[in-house]
């Protein structure tokens, strides 16, 4: 029985498969004929001389400033909206609240971080701010059901200490609950910042500012050298950050 | 008068009595010590004297007030001259040990004293000093998950010391220390409450303990005051009624258990 | 005596720590342009209102509809397509990339041979490169060489997905027991051979797993590489922003996150499934 229904899944992906490629007309034939494969070969090679000159080097620096810049305000805004929205989202303040809550974090969520650029770059205008927004608005909802899951899981005993000697709801957040959740939330907030470093880079594409941006009109105006260089900047941002980011949870692996 | 239960009783939500039937005077100043099987009703009892539990019969006095008639805001001021030292003291793992004593005299501060008081701490000089009684100055900057059992009971009791309350609770204060330290640090407590004048009841299930540091011994057994006598006149037939078909369980510790995940994609 | 006894030893760091942060927030500031009053200003509001305001009711005329569903299946092929052709390439690289197939190791209680190292590394710095450029990029590349339309798509996510699946699958055919595999290449048999019989009924279930789990992902990257021409809802979306029409926006966000919620769902069945 069970053979069959795998033997069936197989069957049902392989025609699914063919029937994708016929579906999008896709001949890789015709991509693969000499002549296109010489096209392409051609237009490759015209990013294998990046501009090193010092002035595209200072712009595409600033760039990859600016891309940090935003994924670390559009990272912190969000922890500081999501930790907002997780008090409610667990319950903190009647069923109500909870489930409207949730269904704002899942809205937030639910939209990509490039959709939430182009909405904001026609809110704001063009450049960076729009894609500090963008970051923002769609890891608060990432983060906001990330904590508001960590608040419910963390134990309470402390909290009701500190309210049975007389302490006030939010000296007891701060005083009970705050100290056994910071770790997980700092945790969750550092790998979406991650995250976002990388998405932050290309928000630029829809005119939200950074590298991407930089890239989208070199591409735009042919100038693939300039392209080339942002393009190795990207690439050395994203291994810095993998690298980092390893480290860092191997630190924590072994700290803990 | 300190407490005053009459015919108190507590039902816990699956119809299960706790306790049933409380009477019990504690006049300001006494020391107390509540013994019993482990089940008995001493953690209910002490429960419902710190005001964490309401009960669900009878009638409650705390420090001449009832906290369940009283205004949330007017508890908590009640709650902030009562102090209980829980068995496990629920601490946060990454709290540092001055901030878990500090942290007693929250219901006194304001909210402002209080969020200052997390970034920095405001009377190390206090902290020490209170840690310093119970030998335990030199962990003052340490973490409370670097702690072992025992000293951790002891920052607990060093934070209800530090809130300096009119009634003082203790639930197994010294349930994971080793005997002489269960000694000298109940002599602490002792020492504490009579030179203030501070009421302090706490329950233990180390007998000899109990007899050794409390004039006035209350057993309860099947949430029922067995028996309430002072010390001196507490004799074997007695406990040997107390303790009578016991099975020999410790009660469990419960630990704080940090983990972290991390999401894929 | 009192000043030190009352010291506490965190502080410095602590302050020290805040300046820092202090001092690294404010040209972050500067540099990411960061003004949240524009979201309150009021002639952007106004128009922000107007558009937000025309999401209901989403737009469904029959016309529309034929094209939401067009592009709607456009994206899953895209993804099925370039997923198709990423296994392509990332089955082939995951082996040689991965230390599991090495003959020496079997000869060498487990250690590869110094040779067989130095070939491994060319093939593992070709998949992380094609797996750090972003998705995007690739489709923004592709489009400039190809045109606009799905096949950039497909080939942005066959390019990066054959780096990421086929780091994933190196690292799983290491991560299962290779003494099966051993004692086959010692009795002789075929690398692939003793593959195949060695390693993969270990390591299917956890190998399906992970590239139904990536198709999922892929699903997700398709929607957003329209926004750059490479086809399907992603492009449809951006014509409507542009065009400020919000019914069609509103119905084709609706549409995004059915798709993803199905695709989500079909993913954990068919994980449950073969896992």
């Amino acid at each position: 029985m069970r053979r069959t229904v795998n033997l069936l899944l197989l069957l049902a992906t392989l025609v699914a498969v063919v029937a994708s490629f016929v579906y999008l007309g896709l001949d890789l034939l015709f991509l693969g004929q000499a002549d296109n494969l010489r096209q392409m070969g051609a237009y490759a090679a015209r990013f294998l001389q990046p501009d090193l000159s010092q002035t595209q080097l200072l712009a595409v620096g600033r760039g990859a400033l600016e891309t940090l810049a935003m994924s670390a305000l559009g990272t912190l805004l969000a922890a500081l909206l999501g930790l907002a929205l997780a008090l409610p989202a667990a319950g903190r303040f009647g069923w109500p609240a909870r489930a409207l809550v949730r269904l704002v974090l899942n809205a937030l969520r639910a939209i990509p971080e490039l959709v939430w650029a182009a909405l904001m770059v026609l809110a704001a205008g063009l450049g960076p701010n729009a894609g500090t927004l963008a970051l923002a608005l769609h890891t608060a909802g990432v983060l906001g059901r990330l904590f508001a899951e960590a608040l419910e899981n963390t134990p309470t005993a402390p909290a009701e200490a500190i309210r049975l000697q007389g302490g006030g709801q939010i000296t007891a957040f701060f005083y009970g609950t705050l100290p056994n959740l910071w770790p997980q939330l700092l945790a969750y907030t550092l790998y979406r910042w991650e995250n976002n470093i990388r998405m932050a880079s290309v928000l630029g594409f829809v005119g939200a500012g950074g590298l991407g941006q930089m890239l989208y009109i070199s591409l735009s105006l042919f100038q693939e050298a300039q392209a080339s260089t942002v393009i190795i900047a990207m690439l050395l941002l994203v291994l810095a950050v993998d690298a980092l980011s390893g480290w860092s949870r191997q630190q924590w692996v072994r700290g803990a | 008068m300190s407490l005053r239960l009459s015919g108190a009783g507590l039902q816990h939500g699956n119809g299960v009595h706790a306790l049933r039937g409380v009477d019990l005077h504690i006049a300001a100043g006494e020391r107390v010590a509540i013994i019993g099987p482990s089940g008995a009703g001493k953690s209910s009892l002490l429960g419902i004297m710190a005001s964490a539990l309401r009960p669900t019969s009878g009638d409650l006095q705390l420090l001449e007030e009832d906290p369940w008639r009283l205004s949330s805001r007017a508890r908590q001021r009640l709650r902030s001259r009562i102090g209980l030292i829980h068995q496990a003291p629920p601490l946060p793992p990454r709290q540092r040990v001055v901030t878990a004593v500090l942290a007693g005299r929250l219901g006194q501060w304001g909210l402002g004293r209080s969020m200052v008081n997390l970034l920095h701490p405001l009377d190390i000089p206090g902290a020490r000093a209170v840690l310093a009684q119970l030998d335990l100055a030199d962990r003052l900057f340490a973490q409370c998950q670097q702690l072992s059992g025992g000293q951790l009971q002891r920052v607990g009791i060093a934070r209800a010391l530090y809130q300096d309350p009119s009634l003082l609770l203790a639930d197994e204060p010294v349930s994971a220390m080793d005997p002489v330290l269960a000694d000298h640090t109940l002599r602490v407590l002792c020492r504490h409450a009579e030179s203030r004048g501070v009421t302090l009841v706490a329950s233990l299930h180390a007998v000899e303990l109990a007899l050794a540091h409390f004039p006035r011994i209350i057993g309860v057994r099947a949430g029922q005051i067995a028996f309430d006598r002072p010390a001196g006149e507490v004799d074997p037939e007695l406990l040997d009624a107390l303790y009578a078909n016991e099975q020999l369980v410790s009660p469990p510790l419960p630990t704080a258990s940090m983990e972290l995940q991390i999401p894929r994609c | 005596m009192l000043t030190r006894d009352s010291r506490d030893p965190a502080a410095l760091p602590r302050l020290l720590l805040t300046a820092v942060a202090l001092a690294l927030l404010w040209p972050g500031i500067q540099l990411a342009e960061l003004d949240l009053g524009v979201l309150l200003a009021a002639d952007s509001q106004s128009e922000m209102g107007r558009f937000v305001a025309a999401f209901w009711p989403p737009a469904h005329a029959p016309d529309f509809l034929r094209l939401l569903l067009d592009a709607t299946l456009q994206t899953l092929a895209i993804a099925t397509a370039g997923m198709a052709l990423a296994l392509v390439v990332a089955i082939p690289t995951g082996l040689l990339a991965s230390r599991a197939l090495s003959l020496s190791a079997a000869s060498r209680g487990g250690r590869p041979g110094v040779l067989g190292q130095a070939l491994r590394w060319p093939v593992r710095a070709l998949l992380i490169f094609l797996r750090s450029v972003p998705e995007i990029v690739w489709a923004l590349l592709f489009v400039r060489a190809v045109g606009l339309g799905p096949t950039a798509g497909v080939l942005a996510i066959a390019i990066t997905y054959a780096g990421m699946l086929g780091k994933v699958y190196a690292e799983i055919f290491e991560s299962v027991d290779r003494r099966p595999m051993h004692a086959l290449l010692q009795a002789g048999a075929g690398r692939l051979s003793a593959f195949c019989y060695g390693i993969l009924p270990n390591a299917a279930a956890e190998l399906t797993s992970y590239t139904v789990y990536r198709w999922e992902c892929a699903i997700r990257a398709s929607v957003v590489m329209g926004f750059v021409g490479a086809g399907g809802l992603g492009q449809q979306i951006d014509l409507s922003l542009r065009m400020f029409a919000g019914d069609e926006v509103a119905s084709m966000l609706l549409t995004f996150l059915l798709l993803v919620l199905l695709a989500d769902g079909l993913s954990r069945v068919l994980r449950g499934r073969l896992a």
